[in-house]
């Protein structure tokens, strides 16, 4: 794209985007409804984190307090159940995974021509990624939503003690978290999808990078267990900030699970929202580069 | 290149990893007319509507659609045009309302505007009734139709038309010719393409036959008719490389053309009176005729002569 636009062609220009500066709410619109009219899709995303609870959660649970009960835990800290422990992990997994295939509707597109027709509008082509992400980051909601409601009725003791007020914030919070971090893995998915040709090559891409992600984590078990060179590593990874700030809104400050104390700050959490906000909009910018660029036909 | 213009190219050309798909080619499309592009597979008809349409970069060339370049002002030429892609390009799973009111949505057409515009398309294209049907249940007809409504809707100046009625039975393929004719005499300029010279005949202001990546020839239908002269006359022979030989330096003979079905020999005067001396000539040289036919040129021979081969009619 040529660069050399006059004055009064600038100014056409920005009057445009802000004709269309909410033209990704179509996307959005169009994501939805596939995925409410796609049943298998809806029911498997709405089961799939309920079934992660109740059979690896529960199972895992029975365990990990089995080893765990010998400890003692230190005077003045709250214990944390293992199942309470991991549904923090649970939500996060979930978010990754749920935020991971969210760009598989643009591979889609593209393969069987739609995305022409979004490419052909006047729409600015980073509303399409938009569109997509946000029905991702819904779609992640929705799934977190669920996690919380059906881990109460598991027996899940999020939010101890807490004031009604501050579980309204504890809530926000989380979906803060929940909402940065799938918005960048959408957007890198976005990015992955708009570079591949099969969905194939999308599911080998998102096979490879889960289980290292995932893994070294402190998703389901403590980072201090970790030999040094994956606790360093398990500190860039996005997910373990995920899980750091949930735990910190769900379990308070200060708490005790696994074997091991917990405390955050309200500076740790801080930076750890801060680096998933770095890491979304990496991810924006290597999505818009790569859709500004994109050639469909 | 004139004022009434709407598409200018000049000297466009397109590479895909090494292979040169549109070669160096100019032309123009006037306000108000339908244009087509007549040409076989490959021609590279959709490369050249890719790039009018801002799909594909602009290489090497010039090409301002709607008064702007295609390269400067993509956004500028976007909200000018229309397009009906090659192949169905429909949502499967949205209904026929759900196609219209995204596609309305994406070029930020008002709620109330695009209501009526949806209904009035709808009611223009035979669809209403079939609105809160998915598009994956409709013929292929409809399919086009809708494809056709969701192109207009946007009330662009121009329409891109890529093998509007490929693939169609031929009674739906005379109502598509009918709508084009509608859409352009309610003012909206027609670049259309076709591999159908039947089509291109019928529908077109204006003709160019592409081949190769290259314009071969420009003109109305009535034009590229006449210049193969007044009539053609087919002989099938024994020996149809010996009977050419033979008939080389007749007066009234302009070409002779072979083809899978035999001799196509242009005629500039009137083909009745030539016919007996054709025969004669050939028969005199001791060449069997099987069949001799005289007809008026068609599109398709204007084809023949000038791309030297038959265009295989591949449709339905
Ligand atoms: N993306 C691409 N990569 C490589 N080659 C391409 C690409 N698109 C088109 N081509 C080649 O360019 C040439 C022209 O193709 P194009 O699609 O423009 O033909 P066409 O005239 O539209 O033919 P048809 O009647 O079959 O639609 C063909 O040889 C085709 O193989
Ligand atoms: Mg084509």
């Amino acid at each position: 794209m040529s660069s050399s636009t006059t004055p009064a062609g600038n100014c056409a220009t920005r009057e445009r985007e802000q004709k269309v500066a909410w033209e990704f709410l179509t996307v959005y619109w169009r994501e939805m409804i596939r995925f409410v009219r796609f049943r298998t899709q809806l029911l498997s995303s709405l089961l799939q984190p309920a079934l992660w609870m109740a059979f690896f959660g529960v199972a895992m649970s029975s365990n990990f307090n089995r080893f765990t009960s010998a400890i003692p835990v230190p005077a003045g800290v709250i214990p944390v159940d293992y199942l309470t422990f991991m549904a923090a992990g649970v939500i996060a997994m979930t978010t990754l995974f749920t935020s991971l295939f969210g760009g598989i509707s643009l591979l889609f597109d593209k393969n069987w021509g739609l995305m022409r027709e979004m490419l052909a509008s006047p729409m600015p082509r980073t509303h399409i990624m938009l569109g997509v992400s946000l029905s991702g980051m819904t779609k992640s909601f929705i799934q977190v939503a669920i996690i919380m409601v059906f881990g109460l009725i598991l027996g899940v003791r999020f939010f101890p003690g807490f004031s009604p007020a501050r579980i309204a914030v504890s809530i926000l919070g989380i979906f803060a978290f929940v909402g940065v971090f799938s918005l960048g893995f959408l957007l890198f998915s976005s990015t992955i999808s708009m570079r591949l040709e099969s969905p194939e090559g999308l599911q080998g891409i998102i096979t490879l990078l889960t289980l290292p992600l995932f893994f070294v984590s402190n998703a389901l078990y403590p980072i201090q267990a970790f030999p040094p060179l994956l606790q360093a590593l398990s500190i860039y990874n996005p997910l373990t900030h995920l899980v750091s700030g949930v735990r910190y809104f769900a379990l308070g400050s200060e708490f005790f699970a696994v074997g091991a104390s917990y405390s955050f700050t309200p500076a740790d959490v801080l930076l750890s929202f801060g680096y998933l906000v770095v890491f979304a909009t990496v991810m924006y910018l290597l999505a818009r580069r790569t859709f500004q660029k994109a050639v469909v036909t | 290149m004139g004022e009434g213009d709407i598409i200018e190219v000049q000297d466009l050309e397109h590479t895909f990893n090494g292979f040169v798909a549109v070669r160096g080619i100019s032309f123009s499309v006037r306000r108000g007319e339908i244009f087509s592009f007549l040409g076989p597979n490959g021609a590279g008809k959709s490369t050249t509507i890719n790039i009018l349409t801002t799909l594909l970069p602009l290489q090497a060339g010039t090409v301002r659609v709607a008064g702007h370049d295609v390269a400067r002002e993509p956004g500028r030429v976007r909200e000018a045009i229309g397009i009906v892609f090659q192949d169905d390009v429909l949502d499967r799973d949205l209904t026929v309302w759900e196609t219209m009111e995204f596609h309305g949505r994406l070029y930020s057409i008002p709620r109330d505007e695009r209501k009526k515009r949806i209904d009035e398309m709808l009611r223009v294209v035979e669809l209403d009734a079939k609105r809160n049907e998915r598009t994956k249940n409709l013929s292929g007809g409809m399919k086009r139709r809708l494809q056709i409504a969701r192109g207009l809707l946007t009330r662009p100046e121009v329409l891109f038309l890529d093998e509007p009625t490929q693939g169609l039975d031929p009674q739906t393929r005379m109502r598509m010719w009918d709508y084009i004719r509608e859409v352009n005499a309610a003012g909206t300029t027609v670049f259309m393409t076709t591999h159908y010279m039947e089509e291109a005949d019928m529908l077109s202001d204006r003709i160019s036959i592409i081949d190769h990546g290259r314009i071969i020839v420009s003109g109305t239908p009535e034009e590229l008719k006449n210049t193969l002269g007044e009539d053609v006359v087919y002989l099938e022979t024994g020996d149809d490389a010996k009977a050419r030989e033979t008939l080389r330096g007749v007066g009234e003979i302009r070409s002779v053309t072979e083809s899978p079905r035999g001799l196509s020999i242009t005629i500039s005067a009137d083909g009745s009176h030539c016919l007996p001396r054709i025969v004669e000539r050939v028969r005199g040289a001791g060449i069997d005729i099987s069949s001799v036919n005289l007809k008026k040129p068609t599109m398709d021979d204007v084809f023949v002569y000038y791309t030297g081969r038959e265009l295989r009619d591949e449709g339905a």
